[in-house]
C-alpha cells in the first residue's frame, strides 16, 4: 500500500506554475521595484567599428530628474577584470577584453559607451539622448570570409588577425577513406544570423546595502549562480558571498539569457556609488542589438561513401561568427555540435574543423540548440545531397546509413557513446503520421498537371546531445566550469515538502515536473510539493538551466536526494517499528511491515519523528533532510524523425507548411503535456529559422532587422499545426531513462522544411536552397532552373 | 522607448482640431489610433512637440451611402470599415482591404483617417482609394474643401494635407453590379505590411473588360496606377492570354523598393503576378 | 496631467506624463503588473488589454486617450481563486510554458469567443495574430481556445 493513490510520472499533471502565470500575478524582472529607485539606462554605439573620440556626459546631467551620468573612463577603475568567456577552446584562444562600457573604441552597433541614472524612465531616456559622444568610424568588417584573409581590417588591431581559435576533431584515418571511396560529396551551407528574441526583454534590479557591503541582483536569467560567481570573482572583485543573485519568473530565455551582461555589471555598481537601487529594463530596439545574437555559420561539409550510398567518412569545415567579442560561452557553441556532423549514422572516419572569427557584429552565443541545430542542417542537407548523387530515395539512404539500433550504448563515428536509439522505428512512426505514400502521390499528380503550386516532404533524422555535461569531459573540453546539478529536499515536519534545486527555469515546468518526481519516490501529493529555485541565497550551488539539462541533470539530483530521503526514513522507521530494515516494505510515502502491512510508518510520520528527535537510532541525526549532487556519466542522446511537407506557390515563390510530423524519442517521459508543448514549440522556432528568421546588416554593420516587424518571428497565423507522436526508449546515461526535449525540436525542424522546398522543385532541378527560404530565394531559384533572369 | 517630451491637447471638434494645430504651429501633430505615429515617436523618429488629439471625434466615426457613394468618416475605426455592411453592400474592396490591414488589435484602434493621412506607400487603404479614384474631404483654415486620391497621395509620407488641415471623410464610389473587384496582398506573415500589392476594380461589358483601375501598393514612393496594365486592358478580352499579357505591364513606372523583404527585382516580377491574379479574381466575381 | 478612468470596473486616477501609455499607466501607476511590455511598439501584443470592449494595444494608446473610458485588463478574468474559463482552459491544454504573452493571448483568446463562440482553427490563429508568443508554437493555445469553446458549448 503506498501513500498517494497512484503513480503521477508519466501523466499529465496540471503544471502548478500556471495560475500565477495565467492570472498576470506572476512577477517578472520589470514587476520589481524598491523604493528610492534609479532607472538606469545605456547610450549605445550607433557605429559597428569606430574610435570613441569623446564622450560628454555634462548635457545629461542638465535633464530634469536625471541623476549621474557616466562614460566608459569614468568607471574603467571599477572593473576587477573584464566580462570572461567561460569556455576558452584552445589554448591560443584570442580574448579581447570586453568591458561593460566601451572606453576607446566600440566594435558593434549597440555597443555601450555611457550610462544615465535617473528617477524616472522618461528622465533616463531623454538623459541618455542627452549625452553627446563622437566617434571616428572605423572600417567595419561584416564578411567571415574576406575577414580571415591576409591584410583584412581588422575588428581587434592588436590581435593581428580576425581568427580567434581553430579546433579540430579527427576520429580515424580521414584521409585514407576520403581518398578511396568512389563517392565524394561536397556541400557548402550557410546557416543565418538570428536573434533570439524571448517574449520578456533582459530586465533587472539591482540593490546595495552598504552596511553589511551585500549586494542583490535581480535578474532575467538563465544562469543565477553562474551570474553570481562571474560577476563577484571576475568582473567586480566582490565577495562571492556578499552577492546574491535570483532570477524571479523569467520570460523565456532560449539561451539568449545565458549572460553575464554589461547591465547587471553596471547596475551593482552603480547602485553601490549612488546607495540607491537601480533599476533597468530593455527595451525592444535596443535588445535587438545588446543581446547576444545566434548561429551564423558558414560550413563545407564533405561525405565518403560507396557506391550504394554507405557513408564512410566526414569531413566539416566550419567558420562561425563570434561577433565583436567572445561572450561566456559563445566560443564554445560550434563545439556542441562537433560530434554530430554525422548525425545518427555510421562510418569509420570523421574529421571536424572550426574557426571562430571577429567581426563588427553583435556577438553571438547560445541559442536553443547550441551548437547542434547547425550540425544537423549540414548532415540532413548533406545526406540528401549523397542520395540524389547514388540515385537512392531520402529514406532509403537514412535507413541504410543508420547506427545499429540498440537500447545500450553505441559509439558513434564523431567520437561519443550514444546512450540508445532505435532510428527506424521513428522513422517508421513518422512516415505513418504525414501521410507519407498520400503526399507522394499528391506530389506526383500536381507535377503531371504542371499546378502553379507544387509539393514537397523533406525529412530531417536526427540525434542530439544534451544533458550538459560529465565534467570531465566538459574539462577537456576546457569549458571553465562543471556539469553537475544539485537537489536538497527537505521533509517539513507537518510532511510537506520542500525541495532545493539548483537549476531554474523559464516556462519548462521544473516545478510540476520535480514535484511528479518527488510524488512517487515520497508519496506526497503533488500539491503539497514546493520547488524553490533560481536564488543563490536559497538553492544549492548548480551549474544553472541550459542545454536540456535539467530533468536529466538536475532531475535526476532531485531523484536521488529522494532516496536519501527513503534510506534515512526507512532507518527511523524500522526503529520505530522494531524491526529490522530488510522487513519493510517500501513503496510511495509508505513503510510496511512484511507480512504484516498493517504495522506501518508514512513518510509524513517520521518527519515529524525526525523533527521531535524523541526516539531516533543510534548515528541518525535530527531531521529529514537529504541532499544529492549529480554529476552525469555521459550525455543523453534524443534522437527522433521529423517529415516536413511544403507547398511552394511556384509563381511566387511562397512558402506555406502543409503537414508536419515529429516522432522523437526523448527516453523515459515525466509529464506528457509539457514534453509535447516542449516539442511543438521548438518545432516552431525551427521552422520559424528555416522561413522567416534572419538577422541582417548593411555594409556599414547597421542591423536591418531591427525590430519584430522586419525581424519575422511569426505569429499563429504564419504556422502549422504539428502531428506529434513518441516512442520510449530509456536513456542508460541515468537510472530515471530521461533524456532532454527542450531543443529537439529546433534542431531537427529546419533541415526538414529546407528539404522539403528542394523537394517540391526537384523536378526542375533545384538542388540548393538559402535559409531562410523567403520568396524572393525560391522564386530566383525557380528562375534559375528555368534558365530565365534571376 | 519612450517619446520625447511633448504637449498634449484634447480637439473637442475638426474646426477645434484645425485651430489647435494653426495654434501651435509645424510641430503640431494630429494623433488618432496612433498605430503609424506613436511606434515612430517611441523611436524618437518623429518629435512633435504637440499632439493634437482627434481621437474622440466621433461625429467622425461613421459609414454611410451619400447617394452614390459611401462616404466614410475619418476616425472611423479599420474593425469598423472592416465590418460595415453598407460596405459590404455596396463597396466590398474597401472593406476586405481593411481587414487585412494589421492585426486585431491594430484594427481596433488605428482609424481609416489615419492610415489616408499617413501616407504610407507600403499601406493598403490608400492603394484601394487611388483604384477607385476616390475623394478626400479636409477641413483646414480656409474651408472645406475635396482632394481626388490622384492628388492627394504626392511623395513618401508626404499628402496634400498641410499642417492645418484635417482629414475628416473619405468618399468612394458604389461598385455597380458587373463590377468586379480584388485586393491581393503579398507577404510573408499576416500582420506584414505588403511586400506588393494590388488592388483591382474591373468593369465587364460582354466578355471584354470595359474599364479597369488598378492600384499598386509598396512599388513606389506612393501609391500608384499601373495605367500600362489598365490602358493594355480597355476593350480587351476577358481571357486568360489577354490578362497575363495586361499584367506584363505592372511595373512600368514604378520605384519598387528594395530592402529585407524583397528586392526592386522581385517586387516588379511579383507585380505582374498579382496583378494577373487581380484581374482573375476580380472577373471572376 | 491626471487621467481618470474605470478600470476593471473601478475608478481610478493617476497622475502621468502626456507620454505616458495606457500600459504605463496600468503599471506604474495603478499597480496592475499583469500587462506585459515586451514591445511597445504594437508589434507583439504582451500588452493587450480591452478599451471600451475592444482589444487594443495598451503600448499604443496614450493614457490620456484612455480618459473618461472603460479599461478591462487580465486581472479582470478571474473570480477570486477561481480562473475564468479561458484561463482554465489555457491551463487544462498546457498552453503555458513562461507565461510573458499569456495574459495578453489570454485577453484576446477571451475576447474572441465572446464574439465567435465556435471558431475554427484557422480562425483562432488569425485572431491570435497580433500576439506573439516564443515559446509554445502556437499549438497548444490553439487547442485551449478550442476547448474552452467546446465547454462553452459553442463546439462540436
Amino acid at each position: 500500500m503506498a501513500q498517494t493513490a497512484e503513480r503521477v510520472v508519466g501523466t499529465e499533471v496540471r503544471r502548478k506554475e500556471d495560475p500565477e502565470l495565467i492570472t498576470g500575478q506572476a512577477r517578472y524582472s520589470d514587476d520589481l521595484a524598491a523604493p528610492g529607485m534609479l532607472w538606469m539606462k545605456l547610450v549605445l554605439s550607433p557605429f559597428a567599428h569606430a574610435r570613441i573620440t569623446s564622450v560628454d556626459v555634462s548635457p545629461a546631467l542638465q535633464v530634469p530628474g536625471v541623476v549621474a551620468a557616466f562614460g566608459g573612463r569614468d568607471l574603467a577603475g571599477e572593473w576587477a577584470g573584464p566580462l570572461p568567456t567561460a569556455w576558452p577552446v584552445t589554448d591560443d584562444l584570442k580574448n579581447p577584453p570586453m568591458y561593460p562600457l566601451a572606453t576607446d573604441e566600440v566594435r558593434f552597433q549597440g555597443e555601450g559607451v555611457a550610462v544615465v541614472l535617473a528617477e524616472s524612465r522618461a528622465a533616463a531616456e531623454d538623459g541618455a539622448e542627452a549625452v553627446v559622444a563622437e566617434y571616428d568610424p572605423l572600417p567595419v568588417v561584416l564578411d567571415m570570409e574576406e575577414a580571415l584573409k591576409d591584410g583584412a581590417d581588422l575588428v581587434h588591431a592588436d590581435l593581428g588577425t580576425n581568427a580567434s581559435y581553430t579546433w579540430t576533431l579527427t576520429n580515424g584515418d580521414v584521409d585514407a577513406v576520403f581518398a578511396t571511396a568512389p563517392v565524394v560529396v561536397k556541400e557548402r551551407y550557410v546557416v543565418q544570423r538570428q536573434i533570439p528574441a524571448a517574449m520578456e526583454p533582459r530586465a533587472l534590479l539591482a540593490e546595495y546595502a552598504p552596511a553589511m557591503g551585500e549586494y542583490t541582483l535581480t535578474t532575467s536569467t538563465q544562469i543565477p549562480h553562474i551570474v553570481r560567481v562571474v560577476l563577484a570573482a571576475f568582473v567586480l572583485g566582490i565577495p562571492e558571498s556578499k552577492l546574491r543573485v535570483r532570477a524571479p519568473n523569467v520570460g523565456g530565455g532560449f539561451g539568449s539569457k545565458i549572460r553575464v551582461s554589461p547591465e547587471e555589471s553596471l547596475a551593482l555598481v552603480l547602485a553601490r556609488r549612488t546607495g540607491r537601487p537601480v533599476k533597468w529594463t530593455g527595451d525592444r530596439s535596443s535588445d535587438v542589438l545588446t543581446t547576444h545574437h545566434a548561429r551564423d555559420q558558414i560550413q563545407e561539409i564533405e561525405l565518403a561513401a560507396d557506391e550504394d550510398g554507405r557513408i564512410r567518412g566526414y569531413r566539416t569545415r566550419l567558420i562561425a561568427n563570434m561577433g565583436a567579442y567572445l561572450l561566456l560561452v559563445g566560443p564554445g557553441v560550434p563545439l556542441l555540435g562537433a560530434f554530430l556532423f554525422c548525425g545518427p549514422y555510421g562510418g569509420e572516419a570523421y574529421h571536424f574543423e572550426c574557426t571562430g572569427v571577429f567581426t563588427n557584429t553583435t556577438p553571438t552565443d547560445a541559442y536553443r540548440g547550441a551548437g547542434r541545430p547547425e550540425a544537423t542542417y549540414a548532415i540532413e542537407r548533406a545526406i540528401d545531397a549523397l542520395a540524389r548523387r547514388v540515385g537512392r530515395d531520402p529514406v532509403e539512404i537514412r535507413r541504410m546509413n543508420f547506427l545499429p539500433e540498440s537500447d545500450g550504448p553505441i559509439p558513434s563515428p564523431g567520437g561519443l557513446t550514444v546512450d540508445s536509439g532505435h532510428y527506424n522505428g521513428t522513422l517508421d512512426k513518422a512516415l505513418e503520421l504525414v501521410g507519407y505514400e498520400e503526399l507522394r502521390a499528391e506530389q506526383r499528380a500536381r507535377r503531371e498537371r504542371g499546378d502553379a503550386k507544387q509539393i514537397g516532404i523533406g525529412f530531417s533524422t536526427y540525434i542530439e546531445m544534451c544533458g550538459l555535461a560529465p565534467s570531465r569531459v566538459l574539462g577537456s573540453l576546457k569549458y571553465a566550469a562543471g556539469g553537475w546539478d544539485a537537489a536538497r529536499i527537505r521533509v517539513l515536519p507537518t510532511g510537506k515538502v520542500t525541495a532545493f534545486v539548483g537549476v531554474s527555469p523559464h516556462g519548462q515546468g521544473h516545478a510540476t515536473t520535480f514535484s511528479q518526481i518527488l510524488s512517487d519516490d515520497l508519496g506526497i501529493p503533488v500539491d503539497d510539493i514546493e520547488v524553490v529555485h533560481g536564488d543563490t541565497a536559497l538553492a544549492p550551488l548548480g551549474m544553472d538551466t541550459y542545454g536540456s539539462r535539467s530533468l536529466s541533470v538536475g532531475g535526476v539530483a532531485v531523484h536521488r536526494a529522494a532516496d536519501r530521503i527513503v534510506e534515512k526514513a526507512r532507518k527511523i522507521a524500522a526503529h520505530e517499528l522494531e524491526v529490522s530494515e530488510d522487513d519493510l516494505e517500501y513503496v510511495r510515502g509508505r513503510f510496511s511491515v512484511k507480512g504484516a502491512p498493517d504495522r506501518a510508518r508514512t513518510i509524513p510520520e517520521v518527519a515529524f519523528s525526525a523533527w521531535t528527535a524523541h526516539n531516533l537510532p543510534e548515528g541518525v541525526e535530527p531531521e529529514l533532510d537529504a541532499s544529492a549532487v549529480y554529476d552525469p556519466e555521459n550525455f543523453v542522446y534524443p534522437y527522433g524523425a521529423h517529415i516536413c511537407a511544403v507547398e511552394v506557390d511556384t509563381e511566387t515563390g511562397q512558402v506555406d507548411v502543409l503537414r508536419y510530423a515529429a516522432v522523437d524519442d526523448v527516453g523515459t517521459i515525466i509529464n506528457p503535456q509539457i514534453v509535447d508543448g516542449q516539442v511543438a514549440g521548438g518545432v516552431i522556432q525551427g521552422i520559424a529559422e528555416a522561413l522567416f528568421e534572419e538577422a541582417v546588416y548593411d555594409e556599414n554593420g547597421d542591423l536591418l532587422t531591427s525590430s519584430l516587424t522586419n525581424y519575422e518571428v511569426p505569429a499563429a497565423s504564419d504556422v502549422p499545426s504539428i502531428r506529434i507522436d513518441k516512442t520510449v526508449t530509456p536513456s542508460t546515461t541515468n537510472e530515471l531513462g530521461v533524456k532532454g526535449v527542450g531543443e529537439t525540436g529546433t534542431i531537427a525542424s529546419p533541415p526538414a522544411v529546407i528539404n522539403a522546398v528542394v523537394d517540391a522543385l526537384s523536378h526542375l532541378g533545384v538542388t540548393e536552397m538559402a535559409r531562410p527560404a523567403t520568396p524572393e530565394r525560391v522564386w530566383r531559384a525557380i528562375q534559375q532552373a528555368k534558365g530565365g533572369a534571376a | 522607448m519612450i517619446p520625447a517630451p511633448f504637449e498634449y491637447v484634447r480637439a473637442e471638434s475638426v474646426d477645434h482640431a484645425v485651430a489647435l494645430l494653426g495654434e501651435h504651429g509645424e510641430d503640431a501633430k494630429l494623433v488618432a489610433g496612433g498605430h503609424s505615429l506613436l511606434p515612430l515617436m517611441r523611436l524618437r523618429l518623429a518629435r512633435p512637440s504637440v499632439l493634437v488629439d482627434v481621437d474622440r471625434l466621433d461625429d467622425l466615426a461613421y459609414v454611410r451611402e451619400a447617394g452614390d457613394q459611401i462616404e466614410i468618416g475619418a476616425t472611423t475605426r479599420m474593425a469598423e470599415v472592416a465590418a460595415s455592411e453598407v460596405l459590404a453592400t455596396h463597396n466590398p474592396l474597401v472593406a476586405h482591404a481593411a481587414g487585412h490591414v494589421g492585426d486585431p488589435q491594430v484594427r481596433h484602434r488605428g482609424t481609416f483617417g489615419g492610415s489616408v493621412a499617413h501616407g504610407d506607400p507600403a499601406s493598403d487603404p490608400p492603394t484601394v482609394l487611388l483604384a477607385l479614384d476616390a475623394q478626400m474631404v479636409v477641413r483646414g483654415p480656409a474651408g472645406e474643401r475635396t482632394v481626388a486620391a490622384r492628388d492627394f497621395f504626392k511623395g513618401l509620407f508626404e499628402t496634400d494635407l498641410g499642417p492645418q488641415d484635417v482629414l475628416t471623410a473619405v468618399r468612394v464610389p458604389k461598385l455597380s453590379t458587373g463590377t468586379g473587384w480584388s485586393y491581393q496582398k503579398f507577404h510573408r506573415r499576416a500582420i506584414d505590411w505588403a511586400i506588393v500589392g494590388v488592388a483591382a476594380v474591373v468593369e465587364r461589358s460582354n466578355g471584354s473588360v470595359a474599364r479597369a483601375a488598378i492600384g499598386l501598393t509598396n512599388m513606389g514612393l506612393m501609391p500608384m496606377r499601373a495605367e500600362g496594365v489598365e490602358a493594355a486592358l480597355a476593350g480587351a478580352a476577358a481571357e486568360p492570354g489577354a490578362l497575363a499579357a495586361a499584367a506584363g505591364h505592372a511595373p512600368e513606372g514604378t520605384s519598387p523598393p528594395s530592402d529585407t523583404n524583397g528586392s526592386a527585382e522581385y517586387r516588379r516580377e511579383l507585380s505582374k503576378v498579382l496583378v494577373r491574379r487581380a484581374l482573375e479574381e476580380a472577373l471572376a466575381r | 496631467m491626471l487621467v481618470r478612468t474605470r478600470v476593471n470596473g473601478e475608478w481610478r486616477e493617476a497622475d502621468v506624463w502626456p507620454g505616458a501609455s495606457l500600459l504605463s499607466m496600468l503599471r506604474d501607476d495603478l499597480g496592475l503588473l499583469g500587462t506585459k511590455n515586451a514591445c511597445e511598439q504594437g508589434e507583439c501584443g504582451s500588452c493587450s488589454a480591452w478599451l471600451d470592449g475592444e482589444v487594443v494595444c495598451s503600448c499604443l494608446v496614450l493614457a490620456a486617450q484612455a480618459e473618461g473610458r472603460e479599461v478591462r485588463t487580465v486581472e479582470d478574468l478571474a473570480d477570486g481563486d477561481r480562473l475564468h474559463p479561458v484561463q482554465q482552459a489555457f491551463l487544462d491544454a498546457g498552453a503555458v510554458q513562461c507565461g510573458f504573452c499569456t495574459p495578453g493571448m489570454v485577453v484576446a483568446a477571451t475576447d474572441l469567443l465572446e464574439r465567435d463562440p465556435d471558431p475554427s482553427d484557422e480562425a483562432v490563429r488569425e485572431a491570435l495574430s497580433g500576439n506573439l508568443c516564443r515559446c509554445t508554437g502556437y499549438q497548444k493555445i490553439v487547442d485551449a481556445v478550442r476547448l474552452a469553446a467546446s465547454r462553452a458549448g459553442g463546439g462540436a
